[in-house]
């Protein structure tokens, strides 16, 4: 019982991040019906944004240490973070540990920019071009965003970890009932579900209860029709691609901590988010959400050594083998609707 | 008296003939019996250089590049010299090899085996490589080891550790300076012993492929001859990033130790899980939990940031060592780049001084005089001791370091510290070992 808990928890957590990329995915395939496999780095971009703000926090200038030595032999230079000398060792220690949770504030512009100038400058031109062009631009798009970053940031991981108040883990298990030890979970993955399902929640909240929403959600049932209203209908989805760019740069900047951004880790998060919205439905938000934390969890009770050692591969496969089962079914998906997005 | 037609010039003359007209054919023939790949005729020599310019390893790549950059400038009498006035043989003098002077072709592996064939095939067909080296991968290492196998030139290998590369897929043609996982298991086991005593039980995440297979086994024998039981161990796919899954259930196994078969970005993120999840801050069979990371490599150990600290592992080189070879390499890789160098920067740079100083020994760029020069030669002043690469399988036996994260660094590279050198005599085995069964050696290939 302890095991399939701990799982399950595992399981949201990664689910998160897929629930939240997916979305992104969903929110641009809807409302532009493009494909958009630059998707997975704009998650990476976002990521990278919090090593760069953290960079940026900590900025320091050098000073000789004469009682130390570098590698050659010579006085070590120093590192003083400009902060310490604006706000004092304490509170710069403070901003520097917080630079993840800061970084927040400034991915958000960064994204809703970058997404805006990615869907004006390129993609808009290809609305009206086969799916599988849109797949190839986008595709190469991605590849040229991540080796930017490669270029300035090299091939390396680089470690980006959360404040000190949420390094460690708690004991689950001990707080239920069960034996210490047992069901042990993360501090960080505990605020990444969190801060998922607020995002997941203020992303619906405003698609459901503002106007600019109400005008979206009509526009991505019936474009035409909205567009003969005399609403802009073009700018509100524009919008909604810079929205969606900053759901997946804030998925991008609080999964840093859980694993060392790499220039690759979109590409490695793409494949498996597509499949989540090909099973939530094309075109459903709430079928992206629940596939996300579905297969998530799925991933996780493959993962466990007792299921690996009964079908052995089965973690590398499961997604996949979930989806072929899921569309023979239900070809629309889990939530996809009749009739949203088919000719 | 009869006037004699013969002269002084004209035996002289007729001599000088006489020679030509016999060493021509010697020449010729000389040269044929001689031939073989990319034989330099001109006054220059070129090498391959073969590392990962892209993808996940690319940052090891450039370092080995920037080693081989400086290998070619040692040898053609460049720079202070480095290892050159260090090391045991001197056969080098800084004029080339055999007078040639050393130019150079890279190669882009990407880290997948195919792309370095196609690489490094293109550096013998085109660019007249008369030997390839470097890489950063097990699975590279032996393709790209058959390759010039079959194409007759020699193959220096970078950083590999799997088994196999000395092991079933040797050839006759590849040398192996970089330790391999059999070493790792040997020089880690008595460290493990004295830090967390003898009656462990482990568990074990493995990348699932060739290299992670050969850790694995190489650890757990080691360890359970110990007395450590090994509770559990579980294949990892290697394109995972979030171990957490994983990691999760090692507590509920009764585990006590988590041995992390990882390398390169699988480490960082296995390892970086394992501490969020507290592992190391938890108390299991009365004993603190520990974490072991069989290879490790600071460039890697830089990913993972103060994930390392108190972590044990062993390592090829380490740039702190202060020996005479370790310092002269430091001091001239770090005052031309900035950094000191990593540990395949260090066997890469090696590789190269040891294939330059076998063809000067050789006399010849022959691949089969090269390979006849190599084995079994015993050098020192290199780094890592007094050195053996032995004729039988072409790995080199050399003491091996036990690392482990340091707590308090005092700089940027300042991540691992030595805490054991372990001796060769420790880590040695017989060629024809369990670990190693398989494969056959074979006869050097010079392409004739």
């Amino acid at each position: 019982m302890d095991a399939i808990i701990l799982q399950i928890m595992n399981g949201l957590d990664k689910g998160s991040a897929y629930a939240l990329i997916a979305l992104g995915l969903t929110l641009i395939f809807g409302t532009l019906g493009v494909v958009n496999f630059a998707h997975g780095a704009l998650f990476m971009i976002g990521a990278f944004c919090a090593v760069t703000i953290s960079r940026i926090l900590a900025l320091s200038h050098q000073i000789i240490d004469e009682s130390k030595t570098d590698f050659l032999g010579n006085p070590l230079k120093v590192d003083v973070p400009y902060v310490y000398e604006w706000f004092g060792s304490n509170v710069g220690d403070a901003i520097i540990d917080w630079a993840v949770p800061i970084s927040i504030v400034f991915t958000i512009p960064v994204m809703i920019f970058l997404g805006v100038i990615m869907e004006r400058g390129l993609i808009k031109y290809f609305y009206k071009r086969p799916h599988a062009d849109q797949i190839l631009v986008t595709f190469g798009l991605a590849i040229v965003l991540q080796e930017i970053i490669k270029y300035f940031f090299g091939a390396n991981p680089i470690p980006t970890p959360a404040p000190s108040a949420f390094v460690g883990s708690f004991d689950f298990g001990a707080l239920v009932g069960f034996d210490t030890n047992q069901i042990i979970y993360p501090y960080w993955r505990l605020v990444y579900f969190l801060f998922s399902a607020i995002v997941i929640a203020a992303v619906f909240a405003f698609l459901q209860f503002t106007t600019f929403g109400m005008v979206v959600r009509a526009g991505m049932a019936d474009r035409e029709t909205v567009g003969l209203l005399g609403i802009n209908i073009d700018r509100k989805f524009t919008i909604m691609f810079g929205l969606a760019a900053a759901v997946a740069g804030l998925a991008g900047v609080m999964y840093t901590p859980i694993n060392s951004p790499n220039y690759h880790m979109g590409m490695d998060f793409l494949v498996l988010s597509f499949v989540v919205v090909v099973v939530g439905g094309m075109g459903s938000l709430p079928g992206a959400v629940l596939a996300g934390f579905l297969l998530g969890v799925l991933q996780s009770f493959a993962s466990m050594a007792v299921i690996i050692d009964l079908i052995p591969g089965i973690n590398q496969v499961i997604i996949y083998l979930v989806a072929i089962i899921i569309l023979l079914t239900r070809p629309r998906g889990l939530m996809g609707q009749k009739g949203v997005m088919e000719d | 008296m009869s006037k004699s037609d013969v002269t002084r010039r004209g035996i002289l003359q007729g001599g000088a003939i006489a020679s030509a007209g016999f060493a021509v054919p010697t020449i010729f023939s000389a040269n044929r019996a001689s031939a073989f790949t990319n034989e330099p005729t001109g006054s220059t020599a070129t090498l391959g250089f073969n590392v990962p310019q892209t993808g996940p390893y690319a940052d090891e790549g450039a370092d080995e590049l920037r080693a081989y950059k400086l290998a070619v400038e040692h040898l053609n009498g460049e720079g202070d010299g480095g290892m050159m006035n260090t090391f045991s043989s001197k056969a080098l003098n800084g004029n080339g090899i055999l007078g040639k002077k050393v130019e150079y072709v890279t190669g882009d592996t990407q880290t997948k085996s195919d792309a370095a064939r196609a690489s490094a095939k293109s550096m013998i067909e085109k660019d007249g490589a008369v030997m390839i080296t470097g890489g950063s991968s097990s699975g590279v290492a032996v393709a790209v080891q058959a390759l010039c196998q079959e194409a007759g030139v020699i193959f220096m290998a970078g950083l590999t550790h799997s088994n196999d590369t000395t092991g079933k897929d040797k050839r006759a043609n590849g040398f192996r300076h970089f330790f391999n996982s059999y070493m790792s298991g040997a020089a880690l086991a008595p460290v493990l012993r004295n830090a967390y005593g003898d009656d462990r039980k482990a568990y074990h995440l493995t990348a699932d492929y060739n290299w992670g297979y050969t850790t694995e086994e190489a650890v757990r024998s080691s360890t359970e001859a110990l007395g450590w039981e090994t509770v559990n161990a579980v294949k990892t796919p290697l394109t995972e990033t979030d171990f957490s899954s994983y990691i999760a259930p090692v507590l509920q196994s009764g585990a006590d130790v988590l041995v992390l078969n990882h390398y390169g970005g699988n480490m960082v993120n296995s390892l970086t899980n394992a501490v969020q999840f507290g592992l190391r801050d938890k108390e299991v069979n009365s004993k603190n939990f520990e974490i072991v990371v069989p290879l490790y490599s600071r460039l890697m150990a830089k990913g993972a940031g103060a994930n390392v600290k108190g972590i044990l592992g062993s390592t090829n080189w380490h740039w702190s060592l202060q020996d005479e070879g370790s310092k002269a390499f430091v001091r001239s890789f770090g005052t031309k780049y900035g950094n000191p160098p990593s540990q395949a920067a260090h066997t890469c740079y090696v590789q190269a001084l040891l294939y330059a100083d076998a063809v000067e020994r050789a006399g010849s760029f022959n691949p089969c005089a090269v390979v006849e020069a190599l084995e079994g030669f015993y050098f020192d002043g290199m780094g890592n001791g007094p050195t053996l690469y032995r004729a039988k399988d072409h790995q080199c036996f050399k003491d091996v370091l036990v690392v482990k994260g340091k707590e308090n660094p005092s700089n940027e590279f300042d991540l691992l510290e030595v805490v054991e050198i372990t001796p060769v005599l420790q880590v040695i085995y017989p060629d024809d070992h369990p670990q190693f069964s398989g494969g056959a050696l074979g006869t050097c290939n010079s392409g004739a």
